[in-house]
């Protein structure tokens, strides 16, 4: 048992962030101070909660593209209804968050449940259209610091036991997806649908509602995180997280969260945000030019995906071997 | 086993294509065990057998999708060996398969050629010089069919003809033909005909597999017969009889002992009436009584498979009306008939059966969530003792029940199916071919088992095209053929012959 833990890709994955975090503290002692892995992981946090979403996506084998763009506007949408209405308290423009990320990400769910349209293409879709809509709804506009109340920019940053609220946030839905993930009928039927959905299809389990959940769940969480992350950057325009949706699927990948469905866990897309977080952080640190720094999170997705596809490799040439005997 | 090859002594022509004693196992199963084919030119030979007589896994030999374990394989007198599809298709060996593997999106004249294509200037591909050869191709197949015309667009009998076409694009000694006439009409069987007499006179040896008899009849000259992997007989098709083909394929030795019953059905617990598809098979009536076991015996296609996906509520019937205890029941979702208490455990493990990437417990359980539930989360130990319950009865051979279920063979993979759906506690269960594809202790497993789940008050429908399991298993017998019910054997007029004839539709003995 214990051997088999060590052996899994999350240890693997958590090993790889050690040595990565020791290598660079090698050169730079300071970048392993409390205060600064503190921040760091609050960096990180809206690339958690993302991914965990995508992640309950994935394992149904589909995708959803539109979570930075839903992020976008529901970030607008919140931080509009702020300047407008300064005196909203904070947890009913949360509330707001989360129902328009929602109804996103049911938007999503229907569309590939009831129309049967591939995912891909879905959020493709819906992703352009969210961020047209956040065009229409501000007419290009920035929202600035100074238009938002301050109990709206002062939520996130609330500390707690010396960690910011943020911070907070994302480990509580981090333990509340191992719950939702591991321990309900409900995440059974994620892996079930992506595992096999023919087979679920035999066991009762209908495939297009299982989906139909990850999607809302996904965008819920996207909802949220638009809150978060206008309130912490006190800042909304049209563009914010423009293209972040590929750097959750990335952290989805690299947390071994497989793309053709089925396989991953909570602590994998947990550890994945945090290995692409700590590289997106040390790099600055270490000097490297910013395009530099593109390019070597670009390698190290496609050495994470390389390394999985290894490792999943011997069990298709069962299946093959397998489909053999029957045929 | 009786060797039947008297004829042939006089002119002892040189086979094209010999293969001898050839063996091919899988992992649990021994798909080929010694046996033997010889392709002659000029000339048809028939391959004849039940479902899972080695056929198909001879056809892969022959076209170099397997290497055999052991055995010869002699092109034109000369030992050959087959590393890859390829090879075989450049020693002049062409299948047009069950399925014919064509592309929809590509014109006819592309499938032709695909892979092959006529090149021009610069090494590209010369769509003039492709069309004009394409056009000849199909007129030499007597096939009205403009070669730019989109595939999608061609009914099944043009798309063989396009497939047979594309077998004479390239100089082939050998023509593997593996039921061409499954999908077509009787016009269209007799314009496939001309055609193989054509290919005759062009001196090609042309395997030809087909489960109907009056085809073989019509068209072999020669015929090899397999049973369970192993030779039957083989011989020049005018020293045969159909009778003793149907004995060649279903006579063996008495080498599966079944479990002794003494069947006491109850009271009729599932009735069908009328049920219907559009294409798939029309008006299935029958009852099941509790205790019972219904065999439903026929050939592949036959419907089998389709109808009980529809009484499972996989795929909708248009017309019909289900009744358990007498009491009217719609069923429109496998979750609607689960919670009536039917069960299907499906044909296609790989398939359908198993999710075959996460823990055997996680499988068992997945239709039984609901009973291990501890305040509404997922329980793991009542899971676990569930599975165990099932999978100790079944004697499931594993390392531990979170083993994934891929690291099985496909035997304990079969249990691992047919214990979720035990799980579920049904009073209905449709098993389709249960054994296919299993070693003989597995079977015999599954076999014991489902004696005693009959024995116990569950009613069992058991879809199965091994004779000897069909005999030795059920009470009653349901041959369907076409989608339609052709007859009902009781237990004493169940016989290999009786049961080959009803399905293949010879109507004398």
């Amino acid at each position: 048992m214990l051997i088999r833990a060590l052996k899994s890709r999350e240890m693997i994955l958590a090993l790889a962030i050690a040595i990565l975090i020791g290598l660079i503290a090698m050169q730079f002692p300071g970048f392993i101070a409390p205060d600064n892995l503190a921040d760091a992981f609050n960096d990180t946090s809206p690339l958690i909660i993302l991914a965990l979403g995508q992640m309950i996506v994935i394992l149904t084998r589909c995708i959803d593209l539109s979570v930075a763009a839903n992020l976008a506007l529901t970030g607008m949408l919140v931080a509009m209804i702020n300047t407008q209405f300064p005196a909203l308290p904070i947890p009913v423009l949360i509330t707001i968050a989360i129902a328009a990320g929602t109804v996103m990400g049911a938007i999503n769910g229907l569309l590939t449940w009831k129309l049967d349209i591939p995912p891909i293409v879905v959020t493709l879709g819906t992703m352009t259209i969210y961020r047209g809509l956040i065009f229409l709804l501000s007419e290009g506009q920035w929202i600035n610091a100074h238009e938002m109340s301050d109990s709206f920019k002062a939520l996130p940053r609330h500390e707690f036991l010396s960690l910011p609220l943020l911070s907070w946030i994302a480990i509580a839905i981090t333990l509340a997806f191992i719950v939702l993930v591991a321990r309900t009928p409900l995440g059974r039927a994620f892996y079930a649908v992506g595992g096999n959905p023919n087979a679920a299809v035999y066991a009762g389990i209908d495939v297009g509602r299982t989906q139909f959940l990850a999607f809302t769940l996904c965008g819920a969480l996207a909802g949220l995180t638009g809150y978060l992350w206008v309130s912490r950057y006190a800042v909304a325009y049209v563009d914010i997280a423009g293209g972040f949706e590929l750097d959750v699927v990335a952290a989805c990948v690299i947390g071994g969260i497989s793309i053709a469905g089925g396989v991953g866990t909570v602590i994998g897309a947990f550890l994945g945000a945090i290995f692409l977080g700590v590289i997106k952080n040390a790099l600055p640190v270490i000097g490297i030019s910013p395009f530099a720094q593109l390019a070597i999170s670009g390698a190290a997705i496609i050495i994470a995906v390389a390394f999985n596809a290894r490792s999943s490799r011997r069990k298709g040439r069962l299946i093959l071997k397998h489909e053999e005997a029957v045929g | 086993m009786t060797l039947n090859q008297s004829a042939s002594a006089l002119s002892q022509p040189q086979p094209v294509m010999a293969i001898s004693n050839v063996s091919k196992s899988f992992p649990g199963v021994k798909a080929l065990n010694q046996v033997s084919l010889e392709l002659y030119a000029g000339e048809v030979t028939a391959l004849i057998g039940e479902n899972g007589a080695g056929k198909s896994t001879m056809v892969k030999v022959l076209t170099g999708i397997y290497q055999p374990d052991e055995g010869e394989i002699q092109l034109n007198g000369v030992k050959t060996t087959f590393h890859s599809a390829h090879a075989a298709a450049n020693a002049g060996i062409t299948a047009i398969h069950q399925e014919t593997v064509l592309f929809d999106e590509l014109s006819v004249a592309e499938n032709i050629f695909l892979g092959n294509a006529p090149k021009g200037r610069f090494g590209l591909i010369s769509t003039s010089t492709m069309r004009q050869q394409a056009r000849a191709l199909l007129q030499r197949v007597n096939a009205n069919i403009n070669p730019d015309t989109p595939l999608r667009e061609l009914g099944i009998a043009n798309k063989h003809l396009v497939a047979v076409a594309r077998a004479l694009s390239v100089d082939s000694k050998v023509v593997i033909m593996d039921e061409p006439t499954a999908a077509l009409s009787l016009k269209e069987i007799e314009e496939l005909y001309t055609l193989i007499n054509q290919l005759k006179q062009e001196g090609k040896a042309i395997l030809f597999i087909s489960h109907k008899f009056e085809e073989i009849f019509a068209i072999a000259d020669r015929y090899a017969v397999y049973r369970d992997g192993e030779m039957a007989g083989s011989g020049h098709i005018d020293t045969a009889s159909q009778q003793e083909l149907v004995n060649m394929m279903v006579g063996r030795p008495v080498d599966q002992v079944f479990p002794p019953r003494q069947p006491t059905h109850g009271k009729a617990l599932l009735r069908v009436e009328g049920y219907s598809h559009p294409t798939e098979f029309a008006n299935i009536s029958f009852t099941l009584k509790q205790g019972e076991i219904l065999g439903f015996y026929g050939l592949v296609g036959a419907g089998r498979t389709e109808f009980m996906q529809s009484l499972f509520g996989i795929t909708k019937h248009t017309a019909g009306k289900v009744f358990i205890d007498a009491e009217e029941i719609e069923i429109n979702t496998p979750g609607q008939a689960i919670a009536r208490g039917i069960v299907y455990v499906p044909e296609d493990r790989g398939h359908h059966g198993t999710i075959s990437n996460t823990p055997i417990f996680h499988n068992v359980s997945l239709p039984s969530l609901g009973k291990t539930l501890k305040r509404k989360l997922l329980n793991p130990p009542a899971e676990l003792s569930l599975t165990r319950t099932f999978t100790e009865r079944l004697e499931l051979r594993a390392a531990a029940l979170d083993q994934q279920v891929n690291k099985l063979s496909g035997g304990n993979q079969q249990k691992v199916v047919i214990s979720k759906w035990l799980a579920t506690e049904p009073r209905i269960i449709i098993l389709d071919e249960p054994t296919k594809g299993i070693d003989i202790g597995s079977k015999a497993a599954v076999h014991q088992f489902t004696a005693e789940l009959a024995a116990k008050g569950m009613a069992v429908i058991l879809v199965s095209s091994e004779i000897p399991e069909i005999i030795g298993m059920s009470d009653r017998t349901i041959v369907m053929r076409d989608g339609r019910i052709c007859a009902e054997l009781s237990k004493p007029e169940m016989t290999p012959e009786a049961l080959v004839q009803a399905a293949a539709g010879i109507t004398h003995a």
